[in-house]
Formats: structure tokens, sequence, C-alpha cells
């Protein structure tokens, strides 16, 4: 029953912190059965008592009020705890976030306390990485093995020409800390295999795939499938681009997994490579943001996830597609009963498919 | 018959003389296909199995709908109906597909 200013102070561990001031609009969403008991608590035990005439005038029939509130909680040594908050710099700095009534304060939290790991700090890997860490995503972990080259610097906006030769990771490290020093960046200069995938995508809470290559792709879908975490995925080819979110787990609807919609990658020779194929250095900006976008989108629970959608943008004609992706209910990985098969030799897979 | 418009992948541009659309006349998707492979050498090959459907990596669509979904080939198509046809992609600037892991 105390405003929030009071509740910043702390309050019993497991309590709804409603406040006084918009209770009766607050708690029939917060306890919709009239019949629940409810034990009312302010500072020192008055606002509570006629907090409780009100609630019962509301339909509320078995009301308790704290005799000394919560300063007597407090001295009796009973449990509380102080709920996160944001602090007066990192208000300004997300103050734009605060504003949107989807995000708020409890949205916030969450981005600073959410973990997304980076396939790739590459052309897709650049610009989410860039825009998750202003958005305040509190740990990056970025995965590359790779060394900043002059041709990158077309469309990997995290590297510059200073940081020609040196490693990726360390580039982007230097750049996102730039921009957010609150960000933990986490750098793993490793190469993806099956050996070490686990390891490297557990705990994270979303990974985001701005991978190149099939082997990659395959890799990260199965350990993904096996670990239950959500992948948002985007791939790029010359004026082309494509985004989707993988998440078989997903608990509101069920999608399918990168295998459910391409059993097997193309074989080496349909597979064009894209230093000769090219890829406008503007496009992965385009669908790197769409990944970060829905990364956030799963960090926070909001709007409709690109689940079971394939996003499809045609620079050329200024057009984007969604075609539907289906789940496949024999997939070995994902499907129904489906019992995980196990890593496989992925490069082999790759290069003797078709 | 029906006309249709058939989007190309920018992988298979090369086998329509860079064209993104090509409009043809059918009854089903897998009619549509096989005029469009006829009138354009070497590209069914990379689309479809010697059996007619579709290979592993590559998905058609009737509009928004996965064929697979619907009847396969025999899909029947309406005036004005866009097939996609969609292959899997990697992603971006790798320099060699088999060795390297180069990231997008």
């Amino acid at each position: 029953m105390r405003e929030a200013e009071e509740i910043a102070q702390g309050s019993p561990v497991g309590a709804c912190r409603l406040g006084r001031g918009f209770l009766e609009l607050r708690i029939e969403e917060a306890v919709p059965d009239l019949d629940r008991p409810l034990v009312l608590m302010c500072g020192g035990g008055t606002r509570s008592l006629f907090a409780a005439e009100d609630l019962e005038r509301m339909g509320y029939h078995r009301l308790y009020s704290v005799v000394g509130g919560f300063a007597r909680w407090k001295a009796e040594g009973l449990p509380f705890d102080v709920p996160p908050r944001i602090d007066p710099n990192q208000r300004e700095r997300y103050s734009r976030h605060l504003a949107i009534p989807e995000v708020g304060e409890a949205g916030q939290i969450r981005l600073l306390n959410s973990k997304v790991l980076l396939i790739g700090a590459g052309g897709l890997g650049s610009p989410a990485a860039f825009y998750l860490a202003a958005a305040g995503v509190g740990t990056l972990g970025l995965v590359d093995h790779d060394v900043v080259d002059r041709s990158n610097l077309q469309r990997q906006i995290l590297h510059t020409d200073a940081r020609v030769g040196s490693s990726k990771v360390a580039s982007a490290r230097h750049t996102l800390e730039a921009l957010n020093p609150s960000v933990e960046v986490r750098t793993i200069e490793a190469r993806l295999a099956s050996e070490n995938v686990e390891e490297i995508l557990g705990g994270y809470d979303v990974v985001v795939d701005g991978s190149d290559n099939f082997p990659t792709r395959y890799l990260v879908n199965d350990a993904c499938v096996k670990l239950g975490l959500p992948c948002a995925h985007g791939a790029v080819y010359r004026f082309e681009g494509q985004a989707t979110v993988f998440w078989p787990g997903y608990p509101k609807q069920r999608g399918p997994c990168y295998r459910c919609i391409y059993p097997e990658p193309p074989p080496a020779e349909l597979a064009p490579s894209c230093a000769e194929a090219g890829v406008l250095g503007v496009l992965p900006g385009v669908i790197g943001l769409i990944q970060a976008v829905e990364t956030i989108k799963l960090l926070l629970d909001l709007g409709e996830p690109l689940i079971g959608r394939l996003l499809c943008y045609d620079a050329l004609r200024g057009r984007f597609t969604e075609l539907e992706l289906a789940r496949n209910p024999q997939c070995a990985y994902c499907g129904e009963h489906a019992i995980f098969p196990g890593y496989i030799d992925y490069e082999q897979f790759c290069s003797r498919a078709g | 018959m029906s006309r249709v418009t058939v989007r190309i992948p920018t992988p298979l541009r090369p086998h329509t003389g860079g064209a993104d659309e090509v409009g043809l006349e059918g009854t089903t998707v897998g009619e549509v296909l096989q005029r469009l492979g006829a009138a354009h050498d070497g590209l069914l090959a990379r689309v479809l199995t010697a059996e007619g459907e579709p290979r592993q990596f590559v998905n058609i669509y009737l509009g928004s709908r996965n064929v697979r979904g619907l009847e396969g080939m025999a899909t029947r198509v309406s005036d004005g109906d866009v097939i996609s046809i969609v292959p899997a992609v990697a992603g971006g600037a790798h320099k060699s597909q088999r060795t390297s892991a180069r990231r997008a």
C-alpha cells in the first residue's frame, strides 16, 4: 500500500508491489479471485487499514492489515528484498525506452539482465550487436575467429580502418564498449564446433545467427533445438535478404527449426560463394536489424515473433514478402517425440550434400 | 490455363538472363515449372530432382504457402498467382564454402 519511492526501499519477498495510488485499478488484475486472502502492508499500519476498507467495498472479504507495517516487518528481521531499479544515468540513457509503455522500467531492467549471443561479428552481427548494445542488453557474447579485413568495412560497421588485421571480436568489443560502457561484452575467439557449441551457447537467452556458411547454420540450429534456445536467423545475398526466428520450444506457438525448412544444404557448386557473388553493403544492415528487433521482442515477450514466417526483402524491388514456414512433424531434430540425434560432422554433411 | 508469375532467386538469375520474374502459363505448379525449365536451360536441375520434386534445399511457394503443405507439384494455379523459388541462403561474404567459417 506504499508509494513507489517507499517500495523501492524494499518489500517482503514475493509481495505484490501495487502501491496505494492505483490500488483499486490494479488489484483486480493482480488478484482476480475475491475469495483469496489478502495481507495488506503499508509503512506503519494506517494506510493499509484504510485500503482494506476500500477493498472490502470492491468485494474482497478476507483482508488483513499488518500492524506496524513494513517498518515493523523490517525491524523484526523478516525477509524482504529491494526491487531492481535503474540508476539516474540509465534513466537518462534509456529514457526513450522508458517512455514506451510496452518497455518501461520493468522492460528495461529485463533487457539489462538479458544475455544475447551473436554468431559472427560480421555483416549481420555488426548492426545487430551495435543496436542491442545501444538498447542496453546487459550481456553480449560474440563468437568469431576471424580478423578484420579491409573488404569487411563496406558493411561490418563495428570495425574500423585502423583495426584491419586485428581480431574481429576484440574490434567489436572496442566499438560496443565505447557506445555503452555498461554492457558486458564477452568475446569468444573460437570457431564453433560440435565440441564447444553447447558450452558457448549455454546460458544465453537468445542466439542471433549471423553466420555465413551452412555447416555453422546447421550446427547452431541443432544446438539451439537441443538447448531450447530461440534463434534469430538472417541471411543475405546481393540485394536480397531473409529473416525469421527458429524456436520450436516457443511455448505460445511451436515453430519450425532450420532443418524443417531445409533438411539438407545445397551442394557446394550450387551455393555460390558470396565473395564472388557480392552483397550490397547496406543490406545486412537491414536484415541484421530485423534480427535485433526480433531479439528484443523475444526478450521482452512483445508482439508476435517472426516464428513460422520468413520475411524476405528484395531491395531492388523495394518489397517485403512474407512466406509461411511450416514445422515438419517428422523432423529428426525438433519433430514430435524426436530424440536429439546428436551432433554430426557438419563440414562433411555440407560438402557431400545435394 | 492460368497466367502466373514466377519469382527467380538471385542465384538462379543467370539462367533467366538476369530477370527476377518470369511470366508463364500453366494449370499446376509443376506444369509452370516445367515450362520455366523448357524456356531456360539448366535452371530446373537446380530446383527439382529428377523425379520433379523440389530438392531438399529448395522450397516452392504459391503465394505465401509452401506447396509441400498443399498438393505439391499438382497444386493448381489461378490467374495472377505468384510462385516463388526459395533456396537456402547461407549468408554473407565467406571465401571458401568448405574450409572457411568466416562470418557474413
